[in-house]
């Protein structure tokens, strides 16, 4: 117990307190995204196409995201001629910003979370949708037709998938009964199935409709394919990103990716029982749900759940091919909104009636 | 320990601030209001109308940072969602359809301003005095507690059931009236 205490109950003053959390929270934007940008966008597509990718920075090209990084670091920082400055700049900040703010919410332990919000997931969600103003922000001011649609088209579609993100965590924080992510995952370690408690109750078995929607939903989000008409490279050179290049490129390609790690570590502990390892894990220790060591256990395991998820989100992105406007509007709300409120309503009444 | 601040936001039992936090509070406070009111006369004077936008943007999450400093975590959480990840959008979405030049629009004016300008005047003045009269000198308690979403949705479904139901009504009638409006057919 005491060792737990020491290394996150420090007696810091609260700025120091801060600038760690700030610190760690830099490392869990970055790292994971690197990690996943190298095995996945790098490495696994190619093994998809029959290529063997990034061969030469490093062994196995390995070092490819550094050399991409330097790379993007010494080119000129372009601003279009005709482009509002202020806000070209300001863009990819902004799309930054929700990241980071994404992030904060997400334990990883039972002691170390940056902030235990008690809105924890609709905090969570709500930021999320702070990036949208940035990409609108980026399209905008970039004085660019191409630019202009692509932002047009993320705004619709952000707006359209945000719904149907929302109402399929409904169904996880009803069963949960709580909005606090450190008690959804207690809540799924305490579970059962059919008295059988050596799992706990991950809720992508009660909430598989709420799990699907929520990976779709976080696909379009994320502007991944088959979701990609805001960055169509064959229609719109690359949306709203066009005019961007060097550092302010970089940071939106950060954003993007990091993203969709922050998503999956969201998935994660909202469907598949987060920080936590199965139940019966903790009889064959010995120890208590709360153990110091899952402070350290439990950021491994959410990595590797990270990792299975985002898996799926690059595997969708490398196999499907993209969707029309008007079929991605309607697959939203005509086949998920519905789906979801389906999903809410038949969760509400089993949590009522069971 | 960690500092109390920061347990305050995550325990569950309210804790005393220290004066010395109460200073950072106010201080923040006063920080964030500043930034608020240059927002938002620079929102009405701007001769551009994204940059409008985006001011009117900056003005409603320093709405939600005022929530945040008074310890209601969920209205600040549905401020962002609602008016910043919808309204605010959809706006910005609206304004770029239509007319999104660059630079000065230069006939960014408008004649009753001077109207706009007194009821904006009297509104403040109306708020301001009730308020006053309301609260006055009256202070926060010292255990001036984070106000729990559980709480919130309590008070929402037994004290405030008729008026949070009415509401929905409103916006629900609003919804339909916004349907047959667009429709054409």
């Amino acid at each position: 117990m005491m060792l737990a205490v020491e290394w996150f109950w420090l007696d810091w003053p609260w700025w120091a307190d801060t600038v760690v959390r700030l610190i760690f929270a830099i490392v869990v934007v970055l790292l994971p995204a690197g990690v996943t940008v190298y095995l996945y966008l790098f490495k696994m597509v190619s093994f998809m196409q029959s290529r063997l990718g990034p061969m030469e920075a490093g062994p196995y090209g390995s070092m490819q995201l550094l050399a991409e990084v330097g790379k993007n670091l010494q080119k000129e920082d372009i601003f279009p001629a005709k482009a509002d400055r202020r806000v070209f700049a300001l863009a990819p900040y902004v799309v930054l910003l929700s990241t980071f703010l994404l992030a904060v919410v997400i334990p990883f332990g039972p002691q170390a979370t940056f902030i235990n919000l008690d809105t924890g997931v609709f905090f969570a969600l709500a930021v999320s949708s702070v990036s949208v103003v940035g990409v609108i922000m980026a399209g905008w001011a970039s004085a660019s037709k191409y630019s202009l649609l692509g932002g047009l088209r993320a705004a619709g579609q952000l707006i359209a998938y945000e719904l149907p993100l929302i109402l399929a965590v409904v169904g996880v924080v009803i069963q949960a009964g709580t909005l606090n992510l450190q008690g959804i995952v207690t809540a799924q370690t305490e579970g059962e199935i059919f008295g059988f408690g050596g799992l706990g109750n991950p809720y992508f078995f009660t909430q598989f409709i709420g799990f699907f929607i929520f990976l779709v939903a976080v696909q379009a989000e994320l502007t991944q394919v088959p979701f990609d008409m805001p960055i169509a490279e064959s229609e719109l050179v690359s949306g709203y990103m066009t005019e961007y290049s060097g550092f302010r490129f970089l940071m939106f390609f950060i954003g993007e990716f990091a993203t969709a790690n922050i998503f999956a570590f969201l998935g994660a502990t909202l469907f598949l029982g987060g920080w936590q390892v199965p139940p019966f894990v903790h009889d064959l220790l010995g120890v208590d749900a709360n153990w110091q060591y899952f402070n350290l256990i439990g950021p491994g395991v959410m990595l590797a759940k990270m990792l299975l998820l985002t898996f799926v989100v690059y595997w969708v992105r490398f196999t499907f091919p993209r969707f029309r406007e008007d079929q991605l509007q309607k697959f939203a709300w005509k086949f998920l909104i519905p789906l979801s409120l389906l999903n809410i309503a038949v969760t509400g009444a089993f949590k009522v009636w069971l | 320990m960690m500092s109390s601040a920061l347990l305050a936001i995550q325990s569950t039992n309210p804790i005393a601030l220290t004066p010395n936090e109460l200073w950072v509070i106010n201080t923040f406070f006063y920080v964030i209001a500043a930034v608020g009111i240059v927002a938002a006369l620079k929102m009405v004077t701007t001769k551009n109308v994204v940059h409008a936008a985006l001011y009117l943007l900056v003005v409603l999450t320093v709405v939600a940072a005022t929530y945040i400093v008074l310890g209601a975590e969920f209205a600040a959480a549905t401020q962002v969602m609602v008016y910043i990840g919808a309204v605010m959008v959809l706006l910005l979405f609206g304004v770029m359809l239509t007319r999104a030049k660059i630079g000065d629009d230069g006939d960014l004016d408008y004649d009753s301003k001077w109207i706009g300008g007194l009821s904006a005047v009297s509104m403040f003045a109306v708020m301001g005095y009730s308020l006053w009269e309301a609260f006055g000198t009256d202070e926060l308690p010292a255990d001036m507690a984070v106000q729990r979403t559980g709480q919130v949705a309590n008070s929402i479904f037994s004290q405030y059931i008729v008026p949070f139901e009415a509401l929905s009504m409103l916006l629900l009638a609003a919804l339909i009236g916004a349907v047959v409006v667009a429709r054409r057919d």
